[in-house]
């Protein structure tokens, strides 16, 4: 290292403390609600499948924790009104095998 | 009344079984009748750490299991007879820990010991929720490294539900134990500094530990850095945690070893 580079370099300590701080500002919230994630997964799953037919695997939940603001983002795949129709024969004919 | 301490962390290697040990024999050194506790089934070390891995025969499953009394299982320290230790088994079933198993062994210890200290297992699975369930204090050992804190928050939010006293609705003593401290680094801004720590845990302060070699030297001879170097820094800083355990105040040192002059040379320079 030489010498330039030794007054030059930043400090990271206080990089570590800012970004504990937002995390865990967001675990403490989260965390003990059991798994949030896992719970809007499957509440959404159900609110959207009593109106549209869609795959379970399909649908994406995300949650990105930031400062000062969280997104949350659902990426829900629904099939074109002919693979639903598709999925919707599939089913009725797989059952009666 | 005897005091039944966790020493917990969450992450590995932060320090757990070194300070249950250094933390115990102070204790012990003092007068208190203590028994160090390894709840770290399959992986047990505090055996090797308290110098004893020649002298265990029965072991905490044993006694969890009817298969051994507690005396037979319970190995006193050759240096302080005060100490005593109460080994993990190496076997690989962590189920052989039951609730109900643990609940009668510590109240056992309970009526035999002043102080009654349990090394968890990393991790947050049934091994460390055992460990925690009768305590009445915790020792959060914690490094000032963000993955370390991290992880130590989330104990202390488990202690705060999964205890038999937060259970209760009481409260459970919680202290942070800093190790593997570096002053200098922490003064030019490499490292987390104990106040960014505490700000961030929020719990009471019950000691830093300083990196020191004296650490791994004790670890390395099976004799905790009390009873081996009871001059060193380490040392000094864990008598210092003992007494604070015990509800002594005491203002909060790092203490230090002497350096070399290179070392000197180098620590003033970082601090200007």
């Amino acid at each position: 290292m030489s010498l330039l580079s030794m007054f030059r370099r930043r400090d990271s300590a206080p990089v570590a403390r800012e970004r504990l701080q937002v995390l865990l500002a967001h675990e403490r919230a989260f965390i003990g609600k059991s798994d949030l994630l896992a719970i809007l997964q499957e509440e959404i799953i159900a609110v959207i499948a009593k109106h549209v037919s869609i795959e379970r695997e399909r649908v994406q939940i995300k949650l990105d924790r930031g400062d000062p603001i969280s997104i949350l983002e659902i990426d829900v795949e629904v099939p074109s009104a002919a693979a639903a129709a598709a999925i919707g024969e599939a089913r009725p004919m797989m059952a009666g095998d | 009344m005897a005091t039944v301490v966790v020493v917990t962390s969450g992450k590995g290697g932060v320090g757990k079984t070194t300070s249950t040990a250094a933390l115990g024999a102070a204790l012990a050194q003092s007068g208190q009748n203590v028994v160090v506790v390894d709840f770290d089934v399959g992986l047990r070390n505090l055996d090797l750490v308290m110098g004893a891995e020649r002298r265990v025969v029965f072991d905490l499953i044993n006694v969890v299991q009817g298969d051994a009394k507690l005396p037979q299982a319970l190995i006193r320290d050759k240096r302080i007879d005060t100490l005593s230790l109460l080994p993990a088994s190496q076997t690989r079933d962590k189920d052989a820990l039951t609730a109900e198993g643990v609940t009668r062994v510590i109240g056992e210890l309970r009526e035999k010991f002043d102080w009654v200290i349990c090394d968890s297992p990393a991790g947050i699975e049934r091994g460390a929720t055992l460990a925690m369930r009768h305590a009445d204090t915790a020792v959060v050992v914690t490094n000032p490294e963000v993955s370390s804190v991290r992880d130590s928050d989330r104990i202390i939010g488990m202690l705060d539900s999964k205890t038999v006293k937060a259970e209760k609705g009481e409260r459970i003593e919680k202290h942070l134990l800093l190790t593997r401290y570096d002053s200098a680094r922490a003064a030019r801004g490499e490292m987390l500094k104990t106040e960014d720590v505490l700000e961030i845990l929020s719990i009471p302060l019950l000691g830093i530990i300083p990196e020191s070699e004296q650490v791994l030297r004790a670890s390395n001879l099976g004799t905790p850095v009390t009873i081996g170097n009871p001059n060193s820094a380490a040392a000094k800083a864990y008598f210092d945690a003992a007494r604070r355990l015990r509800g002594e105040t005491l203002v909060v040192k790092v203490p230090a070893d002497p350096r070399s002059f290179m070392g000197r040379l180098f620590g003033r320079r970082a601090v200007a």
